[in-house]
């Protein structure tokens, strides 16, 4: 585990949902979408998420309701909107992150291909080792860099070819070339770019089918977001991706299609995100149908 | 010269204020005080050396009691610290640590009886050793344990006794690792459990050492609670058990102290350094652990 050599035979540790971003793909399904961006973007009509009138309340009191939308595989999916219209809580329902939250309830259907993400059999163990998710301010665990990428493959009982499953999530983060001779030295070692692609780095080890970003660039300086912008268009071959960003030059540079949500204010003070308009991004930006999206993307407020 | 430059906005009453002779006195007052704490200190250091001195030798430590000062030693006392500080270990921590994780990372707070469980324990910590002296020897020593004046029984007392410091200490280093941190592991499809076991208490580990060998240093300098369980003040024999009748280095030294003869007086002075000793060494090693491996998040 000392280091890998720079080149290394075919990975033998993962299954082949995954290929390495440099080689040939793998599966049929892969090999049909990797016809270059204008066929990926054609066949992105296959849906992965299929949210209806979603809702999440906090004791009681709605932070996000009726979010209706489908998300499309392979495709980048933006969530925008101003400070408080839960953006970030809409997300974490995609991967029931918000049980975790003391008092907080979804209600509404969320479907991920097909079955339904809050039935009583699901378990929401196995629902956070299919689709991954990446934060806000980057988040690795206080261990070497090579133990952050294998936690998720330990977890899922991986021991053997585990050298080859971190080397290659590594290679799929493009952090690879900048760490491979320090796999050892403590993950907060890095600069804070290189510890974002790390903890992509390391969701990716689950080989996740979607990638579910909450503002993973806020926290990082411009060179930094345009290697993670960058690392996203590679990723979208293999992978479904949601992003939230407060930047919507961001959801106009990488996303195929972009949700708008807004604040209301009711009278007794209450605030309620909901969902204003869901549309391909080129749509959202250039001809919103909505007068409160078009004021948003032109900068007149948010 | 018709407006003031720029830079004079800057000039205030302030400046003064931070120098003038209230500063000063403040400061003055301060010092005071701590030179008073640290010369208080530094006086009964001296006091217990210089009176211990011509006994700080290897034959206090081999050297079992005597009723002739001359050839007393605490070897005893210390074996029966140790037996008893083993009890204190093998039982308090792993309980303390399970107690903090159930508190921190499984009790909903809104339930009442989580909300006493967490009241009691900050109430254990401020009860009078004695009176955990009186539980050990009416539950355990007596009674329902019937254990008799043994090292078992002390052992379990003390643990009684700094368990609500073990759990404090575990409790915060546990939150204070971030939230960050669990979200992250549960986000790749760990249980709960699995982020306990692989990730928050790994982080915590410094923090609870830290607040364990504290909780540790404050069990061994205890006498009173294990006079009161029936601690023997003449032992001339190592425990050999967790069934043996023992003695402890702070009884040994109340003993000697309470003795008629100067030279058991040298004696408890000797004795006095070495607990000291050890006490500093512990001490000594949580500040290491906690410099060494306190992380910032």
């Amino acid at each position: 585990m000392d280091g890998f050599p720079a080149e290394t035979a075919p990975p033998v540790g993962t299954t082949s949902a995954s290929p390495d971003d440099r080689s040939a793909p793998v599966d049929l399904g892969a090999a049909v979408r990797a016809g270059g961006d204008d066929a990926r973007d054609a066949e992105g009509d296959e849906v992965v998420f299929e949210l209806r009138d979603l809702g999440v309340s906090y004791s009681g009191v709605p932070a996000v309701k009726g979010v209706t939308l489908d998300a499309y595989r392979n495709q980048i999916t933006a969530v925008i909107g101003p400070s408080g219209c839960g953006k970030s809580t809409l997300v974490r329902c995609f991967n029931r992150m918000n049980d975790l939250i003391p008092g907080a309830t979804v209600h509404g259907e969320v479907r991920y291909e097909g079955q339904d993400l809050y039935g009583a059999e699901v378990d929401p163990v196995e629902v956070r080792k299919r689709i991954g998710m990446v934060f806000q301010k980057p988040n690795p665990f206080p261990k070497s860099i090579y133990d952050n990428v294998a936690f998720g493959p330990r977890t899922l009982g991986l021991k053997k070819g585990l050298d080859d499953c971190v080397e290659q999530s590594l290679r799929r983060a493009a952090l690879w070339d900048e760490v491979k001779d320090r796999l050892k030295s403590d993950a907060y070692s890095l600069s804070g770019g290189q510890q974002q692609r790390l903890c992509i780095a390391r969701a990716l080890a689950n080989n996740p089918d979607v990638l579910l970003m909450d503002e993973p660039c806020s926290a990082l300086d411009p060179i930094s977001t345009i290697h993670i912008e960058d690392l996203m268009h590679d990723l979208r071959r293999q992978l479904s991706i949601i992003i939230v960003t407060h930047n919507m030059q961001q959801a106009a540079r990488v996303s195929q299609w972009t949700a708008f949500l807004t604040v209301e204010v009711a009278d007794d003070d209450r605030r309620t995100g909901h969902l204003v308009e869901y549309n391909h991004t080129e749509k959202v930006f250039t001809a919103p149908s909505d007068a409160r999206t078009e004021a948003y993307v032109t900068g007149r407020f948010g | 010269m018709a407006s003031p430059a720029p830079g004079s906005r800057l000039v205030g009453e302030g400046a003064s204020r931070r120098t003038g002779p209230a500063q000063w006195g403040f400061r003055a007052a301060m010092l005071v005080s701590l030179l008073i704490a640290m010369a208080t200190l530094v006086a009964l250091l001296v006091q217990v050396v210089t009176e211990g001195w011509p006994r700080l030798n290897l034959d206090l430590l081999t050297s079992f009691p005597s009723s002739r000062p001359r050839r007393a030693g605490a070897q005893s006392a210390i074996f029966g610290t140790l037996w008893v500080m083993g009890v204190v270990v093998v039982t308090c921590i792993p309980v303390g640590i399970g107690a903090a994780i159930y508190l921190e990372e499984y009790a909903d707070r809104t339930r009442w009886y989580n909300r006493l469980i967490e009241i009691n324990i900050q109430n254990l910590a401020a009860v009078p050793s004695i009176v955990y002296g009186i539980l050990g020897l009416a539950f355990l020593a007596r009674g329902w344990g019937d254990l008799g004046p043994t090292v078992l029984t002390a052992g379990l007392t003390l643990s009684l006794l700094v368990l609500p410091i073990v759990i404090i200490a575990s409790r915060e280093a546990i939150r204070a690792v971030p939230r960050s941190i669990r979200e992250a592991s549960l986000a790749l499809g760990a249980t709960q459990w699995q982020t306990i076991r692989r990730q928050t208490l790994p982080a915590a580990i410094p923090g609870i050492a830290t607040g364990s060998i504290l909780a540790l240093s404050r069990a061994i300098g205890e006498a009173a609670p294990l006079l009161l369980l029936g601690a023997l003040t003449f032992v001339t024999f190592n425990p050999s058990g967790l069934d043996s009748a023992f003695s402890v280095l702070p009884v040994q030294i109340f003993n000697w102290i309470s003795r008629p003869q100067e030279e058991f007086h040298v004696l408890a002075a000797a004795a006095i350094v070495v607990l000291l000793v050890i006490l500093l060494a512990m001490n000594g090693a949580a500040i290491w652990l906690r410099r060494r491996y306190q992380r910032r998040w």
